[in-house]
């Protein structure tokens, strides 16, 4: 199973066995993780669950898609090159060992 | 603070009240007791991922199931609760709630949160195999055991669920049908405008929407549905449709029985909070679907909402009332609704809308509808437009205003049009 570590803004930080297909806001909300709000549930309907995802990473999650892309532009806390909505980040074993930070406003 | 606190309810609502109730440090007892087999879960995917086959049932777990232990809240599944006793005011009586199979828990404090369930058709033929309705795991499951083979679809109500469903099966290569009673598609939801735009949506990739429809009856064979005779006035009148599963969406109705037995406030079942979340019994609190509370944005009246974001606001409300901590949160409602490549997300209520300013452009399926009264910024339809919804919602958040006559111009972004309201 991939292995994620969430930092979270009151600076947690945990470490998950993910299951392969779930996504990083799946994995961190079920456990649990502080920070991740995501309201509806991995629609990409709301924008509250933006991470900001290790750089090391970036081939690996790939582009945002377009909606995404949109999405972000409304996000809460600072917008930057590395930042995703973790809703669509799904897990699998190319992504083992992934690191991301939360962001520190959501809504 | 300690003491035993009852939760009767396990959807979206129970689950986040007792998460809340951890978060603000509350250490004594947290049970949940719900009447399905399964812990909480995510409802939306449900018409949409879920019938797709694109997510499974543990993707829908809200939580997993560690997390209520390592929490230390008591999750208890498949009992309901038949008769709830309260302790006497003033004294340190407990109460006592019982379930159907004669289990019973006792509680210091109560939270109740019944939800809702699917409006049924009253006609004949309704009890037929493949009359199916969605609102559990077990009614999609019922669905997609069907799925695969039908040919035919049959969708009673155009409102959220029915398009959801109408668009998941078109998608999958069915024959559908929307039937709906009023003259336009998702009447209570949205404006004519939104409206009249998905009626053509879904008419352009192939989808029958047959308006101001009345049913004769649902025609079967052998038990099972073999499709709908339409009835009433109007060019398809005694009409007959084929169909191999007949989808009723006509919406749903709080379950009242709790709120019966408890002796509460309640408007057809619904029942009724202040802004705490408080019931007319001051011992009781109530979130979720089946409640009807004061305009979440200060607005006059009472409204229930079925969303998410209202079972997870309206729940926070409750769990600090339910230790002491008096805070009402101005929470804007929203909403949203997948129907195959149309993302709806709503943000506000539009109840009351004196104007309508319109955003983008329909042919391009990419537009969005803001909704005023009295030049005050009242809510949003954004169709495939998340940059438009997201700045409504901002500017409903904290209260500010987006003016009608600058947003009419859709090459200026919302977002740098939002101004502090003038006190």
């Amino acid at each position: 199973m991939p292995e994620i570590t969430y930092f979270s803004p009151d600076g947690t930080q945990t470490t998950l066995d993910a299951r392969d297909g779930d996504s990083v806001m799946e994995t961190a909300v079920k456990n649990g993780v502080k920070g991740i709000v995501a309201e509806c549930g991995g629609a990409c309907a709301c924008a509250t669950c933006h991470v900001y995802v290790d750089e090391a990473f970036t081939d690996a999650v790939g582009e945002p898609g377009d909606l995404e892309d949109d999405m972000l532009d409304g996000t809460a806390a600072e917008r930057l090159p590395n930042s995703r909505l973790s809703c669509q980040l799904k897990m699998n074993p190319a992504l083992n060992g992934l690191t991301v930070r939360i962001a520190p406003k959501q809504i | 603070m300690d003491g035993r606190i009852l939760i009767i309810g396990a959807g979206q609502a129970g689950m986040q009240i007792a998460v809340t109730l951890r978060d603000e440090g509350f250490a004594g007892e947290v049970t949940i007791v719900g009447d399905e087999a399964y812990g909480p879960y995510q409802r939306p995917p449900l018409s949409k991922a879920y019938l797709a086959g694109n997510s499974d049932v543990e993707s829908l777990e809200l939580r997993a199931e560690h997390f209520y232990t390592d929490q230390a809240i008591e999750m208890v599944t498949g009992e309901t609760i038949v008769d709830v006793r309260l302790g006497e005011p003033g004294s340190s009586d407990a109460g006592i709630a019982t379930a159907a199979s004669g289990r019973t828990f006792e509680f210091d404090r109560l939270a109740i949160t019944p939800g809702s369930t699917p409006r049924r058709l009253p006609i004949e033929g309704a009890d037929l195999g493949g009359v199916l309705y969605l609102r559990s795991l077990a009614d999609a499951d019922a669905l997609k055991k069907r799925w695969t083979a039908a040919e035919n679809l049959v969708v009673i109500g155009g409102g959220f669920i029915g398009l959801e469903v109408a668009a998941a099966a078109r998608t999958a290569g069915k024959t559908v049908t929307v039937i709906e009673v009023a003259d336009r598609l998702m009447a209570r939801a949205v404006s004519s405008t939104t409206s009249e735009f998905y009626h053509g949506a879904h008419e352009r990739r192939g989808t029958r929407v047959v308006l101001e429809a009345q049913l004769a009856r649902i025609v079967g064979d052998a038990g099972q549905v073999t499709g709908v005779e339409l009835a009433g006035a109007g060019a398809a009148k005694g009409e007959f449709i084929p169909a191999d599963i007949v989808m009723v969406g006509i919406g749903v109705i709080a379950r009242g029985e709790l709120a019966d037995k408890l002796g509460l406030d309640n408007i057809n079942g619904a029942i009724v909070v202040n802004e705490y979340a408080e019931t007319s019994d001051p011992r009781i609190v109530a979130a979720g679907d089946a409640v009807l509370l004061p305009h979440p944005l200060g607005h006059d009246g009472q409204v229930r909402l079925e969303s998410v974001q209202n079972a997870v606001d309206q729940a926070k409300v409750a769990a600090k009332t339910l230790i002491g901590i008096r805070e009402v949160h101005r929470a804007v409602p929203w909403f949203w609704s997948d129907q195959g490549d149309l993302k709806l997300q709503i943000a506000g209520l539009s109840t009351g809308f004196d104007q309508i300013v319109e955003r983008g452009s329909q042919e391009s399926e990419k537009f969005s509808v803001l909704y005023y009264r009295d030049g005050r910024l009242l809510a949003i339809d954004a169709v495939n437009d998340p940059i438009d919804y997201i700045a409504v919602r901002r500017a409903l958040d904290t209260g500010a205003e987006i003016p009608a006559e600058l947003a009419a111009d859709s090459s200026v972004a919302l977002k740098t049009l939002i101004t502090s309201r003038e006190a």
